[in-house]
């Protein structure tokens, strides 16, 4: 349970950063490191060199801007859980930042690494793929924006490639008034991996009845899967009425996979249940914003 | 033990005294303060996260050891078991809490969840119940069966209230 040898890097800016990613297809990006220390310890990954961005620290921001939560490749978990910015602009963030891990994970792991590492039981790639986000790429090249829909490949394969830093990951904040997020999971241990979890966003129309509803789901794909969960609740009453018909409506549409920890159809049953206490949720953040 | 590879310094300031090692990129914190620094009161579990016995506090902040590597450590404050001790020798409040309650049986787990417990105090100086568990959430204990370690949470609460009454010893 070592890591294997390998050599190590540590820029003091982000351009000697992509140097470093450039002159080496092997080498890899640590930040927090609390996905690849280990995957490196059970020697399921290898770099030739290690890039450690933790001295850059002009990338540990969080911010509100243009429309987006703006979250820099070296802001750790806790320090997006704790932004009171980032609560207020783009409530989901604190919602599903409370289910990653254990605070001693979050206190080094990142956000944008997580996203980069795209575990499908991954939390906060859910989060993206629901907001429908971006994360900014940069290399020696040149930068560019990937969205969320482009982002995620399969498990642990996201879009970066060789040569890549992720530097910023960009959250869409909540639509205006009469909106609002839920997030519910289920886990064998508090802070393990979920067997199945949902982040919703609701909205009311102006009667006050549910506009729409979008809902993304952790642990029932190879990657995060995004349904529209309109057709079934737009309309109806924005209360507990509409959690059998959008939890029937997950049900039908999503093929979650049986393995040591749940049968598919135990996934399945949880997807349903959970996508009624994520709207649940959703739908009364929406009320108070209309209330308040 | 590690013949051939390439050694980085590292500086840490652990348990407030300064200290250096020369290590291969690829050693684990956990085993830097254990084998380099000899200081043998951080336990090693599962080595990958998931046990929390080897936590230590990087700069004031509870993080798994064995998540990081010493030659990312570099510069960092940290403190482990052997530094939670109040300057005069007594216990802290939360050993005397484990002493007092029981709160441990084998002592495997304990450094973790004093070094969790903590720092956790330190943010929620007078926890309930549901905000004792959350804070020990992350830390595995095979004997005890977890209720004398929350008894343990709830008493050093209580002891670092009485001590700060009692002003300084």
């Amino acid at each position: 349970m070592k890591p294997p040898p390998l050599g190590y890097t540590r820029p003091e800016s982000v351009a000697a950063a992509l140097a470093a990613l450039a002159a080496d297809a092997g080498a890899r990006v640590l930040a927090g490191g609390q996905s690849l220390v280990p995957l490196m310890s059970m020697r399921l990954a290898a770099p030739d060199v290690l890039v450690d961005i933790n001295r850059l620290t002009e990338l540990s921001y969080v911010e509100v801007a243009g429309g987006q939560v703006r979250v820099g490749a070296l802001a750790r978990h806790s320090e997006v859980l704790a932004s009171p910015v980032a609560a207020a602009a783009q409530p989901l963030l604190r919602q599903a930042l409370r289910f990653v891990a254990h605070p001693a994970i979050r206190n080094r792991g990142t956000t944008v690494g997580s996203i980069v590492h795209a575990d499908p039981a991954g939390e906060m790639p859910a989060v993206l793929a629901l907001l429908a986000g971006n994360v900014l790429v940069a290399s020696a090249a040149g930068h560019r924006s990937i969205p969320a829909g482009e982002f995620f490949l399969g498990p642990l394969e996201s879009a970066v490639q060789p040569g890549e830093l992720a530097t910023e990951v960009q959250f869409p904040v909540l639509p205006g008034p009469a909106a609002g997020t839920g997030f519910a999971e289920i886990s064998r241990r508090r802070g393990d991996y979920a067997v199945c979890g949902v982040a919703v966003l609701a909205w009311l129309a102006a009667d006050g009845r549910i506009g729409g509803a979008k809902a993304a789901y952790l642990s029932v794909g190879p990657s995060p899967v995004v349904l529209d969960l309109t057709e079934a609740v737009a309309g109806g009453a924005a209360d507990a009425g509409s959690f059998p018909a959008a939890a029937g409506l997950a049900r039908a549409r999503l093929e979650p996979w049986p393995d040591i920890h749940a049968t598919a159809g135990y996934r399945r049953q949880l997807a349903g249940v959970l996508t009624g206490r994520a709207l649940g949720e959703a739908l009364s953040q929406a009320r108070e914003t209309v209330d308040a | 033990m590690s013949s051939g590879e390439e050694l980085h310094e590292v500086r840490l300031t652990v348990n407030g005294t300064a200290a250096v090692a020369r290590v291969p990129a690829r050693r684990l914190l956990s085993d830097c303060i254990r084998h380099d620094l000899r200081l043998t009161g951080t336990h090693v579990g599962c080595e990958h996260g998931v046990c929390g016995a080897c936590t230590i506090l990087l700069d004031g902040a509870p993080v798994r050891s064995c998540l990081l590597l010493a030659v990312s450590a570099d510069g960092a404050e940290i403190t482990t078991v052997e530094g939670l001790a109040e300057p005069d020798g007594r216990l802290s409040p939360v050993q005397q809490a484990f002493l007092e309650c029981h709160g441990l049986q084998c002592g495997f787990c304990t450094s973790g969840f004093l070094t969790t417990i903590t720092a956790g105090l330190r943010d929620v100086p007078d926890p309930d119940d549901e905000q004792a568990r959350e804070m020990i959430g992350g830390n595995l204990c095979r004997c005890t069966g977890y209720q004398n370690i929350l008894a343990s949470v709830h008493r050093a609460a209580d002891i670092a209230r009485e001590r700060a009454a009692a002003g300084p010893a």
